[in-house]
């Protein structure tokens, strides 16, 4: 451990600069190849936009694909913070007892395991739109929140378990002292990945609801793109989407490393 | 907890006596005898070492008398605290690892104690600066365990355990995973605090030399399940200090104790 903490102190001011800008190097030199294909070959724009026609776009269209992304981000908001809270919620009931559990663990993996995509349909059969919307991004993302925190309140440190038994802690302080902070970073864990996941949910129901609905958001927005062949509008919308997704990943690690830098391995500084 | 019995007057000759096992025997749920017959009588203010080879249920006992666990049979009894302490705080454990919330500062993991006996936190902050500084660790009350030495943590370990002010202090092989140094150190704190203190210590270890050094009394345990093999007085003159552990009078006890301890390993491999 402390050898390798050693050998890893090693990357200095040149390397980490150049762990940041080699990628956008890679990005850029991307760019300009396709930039230079599309402009030499003479491609049309349904076929293939140039990346200077797609940030055109985005600019043009921003009214509107700003909206969308509103919604989007709404609605992936709604379904993460079901998710936190229904994910965390079970699993302090599951901790609490065995045969709450046993009778809900298996649903929730039936849940996990059948693809959103498959049950969105039927969700907008019977739910309002925008709440089928929500409802897809929660079961996408709550059930690596669930298994992760169930895993965090399992891992106390059995001799800190008997400590607490020892001062005849109550099974609140029990609760609130020991087994919620030896879960969170548990828990944070299993937030980074939901938060990716919900807004994976919020895009599939979208494109579930398809041109039927009366959404806007913006998996929305590259359905009727496509149908339209406005191809620099799909490739805006993505991109954003994909922006967003990233945004969303940096906040709850940034989060993560905040509320664990004192203490957890995970987010300790490589010099000690 | 049930088989814990608070020692009343009724039995004059239990009176002295900090903890005293009769006919204790632990069996697990595998159906393992860990531990029994043991009788065990531990005095008001005394040392003792419990000493046996690994497995042989020394550390089932000492979670018998914390009530972490409750023996198949035979009765447990503890003298508990007179005066306002809660049941339970009557008792100090020390792990052999330092059992330390990672996620929150010394200061903090050595409240503990008396945050989930909800002593009022001014009060709490009094005891524990107190119980840091007796350990020698006043200045580190505000940083992580992650920051410091296994001794150190190993003392704020002992901080927690001593700040509700026990009577008996159990100490299941604390410093086994120290270097030998820091292991010395420590011995010689913990019988300086022992000496001022005058808490009752049931301290467990495989170390011959770390038994005869500490303690007034070694018990020495008989391999699975756990008996008491000799028990034996350790007199020199006290206070005990680092000229005791190159005294003639060490050496003999631990070729005492070891001869005593030999046959706990007839059987087992020599490795």
């Amino acid at each position: 451990m402390n050898a390798q903490a050693t050998v890893t102190t090693r990357p200095t001011g040149a390397q980490r600069a150049m762990r940041f800008l080699l990628p956008v190097i890679v990005f850029a030199a991307g760019l300009a190849a396709w930039e230079l294909v599309v402009r030499i070959k003479d491609i049309p724009p349904y076929v293939l936009p140039a990346p200077s026609v797609i940030f055109l776009t985005l600019i043009k269209d921003w009214a509107v694909l700003s909206q969308s992304l509103a919604t989007t981000l709404a609605t992936t908001l709604e379904g993460f913070a079901a998710a936190c809270i229904g994910g965390i919620a079970l699993a302090l009931l599951f901790n609490q007892s065995k045969w709450v559990e046993y009778s809900l663990f298996p649903y929730a993996v039936v849940l996990q395991v059948t693809p959103v995509i498959a049950i969105a349909p039927l969700l907008l059969i019977y739910l309002e739109q925008q709440t089928a919307v929500v409802v897809c991004a929660f079961i996408v993302a709550f059930f690596p929140v669930l298994s992760n925190t169930t895993l965090g309140l399992n891992s106390v440190d059995r001799n800190l378990a008997g400590l607490f038994q020892l001062y005849g802690a109550s099974p609140p302080q029990t609760l609130r002292f020991l087994k919620l902070p030896a879960a969170l970073p548990y828990i944070l864990g299993g937030l980074r990945i939901a938060g990716g996941l919900s807004l994976i949910g919020a895009v599939v129901a979208e494109i579930a609801a398809g041109t039927a609905g009366a959404g806007s958001g913006l998996a929305y927005r590259i359905a009727e793109s496509g149908y339209r062949l406005n191809i620099p509008r799909m490739f805006a919308a993505l991109l954003l989407l994909s922006l967003a997704g990233i945004v969303i990943y940096g906040m709850l690690a940034l989060i993560s490393h905040l509320v664990l830098r004192r203490w957890h391995e995970s987010a300790l500084g490589k010099e000690s | 907890m049930s088989s814990v019995k608070t020692s009343s007057g009724v039995e004059a000759g239990l009176a002295a006596l900090a903890v005293s096992l009769r006919g204790v025997t632990k069996t697990y749920d595998n159906g393992v005898m860990a531990l029994g017959p043991l009788d065990l009588a531990v005095r008001k203010g005394e040392f003792i070492s419990l000493l046996g080879p690994s497995g042989c249920g020394k550390s089932t006992a000492l979670r018998l008398i914390a009530g972490l666990s409750a023996p198949s049979s035979g009765t447990v009894r503890v003298a508990r605290h007179e005066g306002e302490v809660q049941p339970g705080h009557g008792i100090g454990f020390v792990f052999q690892e330092p059992t330390l919330m990672p996620w929150t500062s010394v200061h903090e993991n050595v409240r503990l104690p008396l945050k989930l006996a909800r002593v009022p936190k001014l009060e709490a902050r009094a005891r524990v600066d107190d119980a840091l500084a007796s350990v020698g660790l006043a200045d580190f009350a505000e940083a992580f365990p992650r920051e410091l030495s296994g001794g150190m943590k190993m003392r704020v370990s002992l901080a927690r355990a001593l700040v509700t002010d026990p009577d008996i202090l159990l100490m299941d092989e604390p410093f086994a995973a120290l270097d030998e140094i820091t292991r010395f150190r420590l011995n010689n704190d913990l019988l300086a605090l022992w000496r001022s203190l005058r808490k009752t210590v049931i301290f467990v270890t495989h170390s011959v030399f770390e038994s005869v050094y500490l303690s007034q009394r070694v018990v020495v345990m008989t391999a699975r399940p756990g008996r008491i093999q000799a028990d034996i007085r350790i007199e020199t003159v006290e206070p005990r200090g680092e000229e005791f552990r190159t005294s003639a009078a060490y050496s003999d006890y631990c070729r005492k104790v070891s001869a005593a301890l030999a046959p706990s390993y007839s059987g087992q491999s020599t490795l």
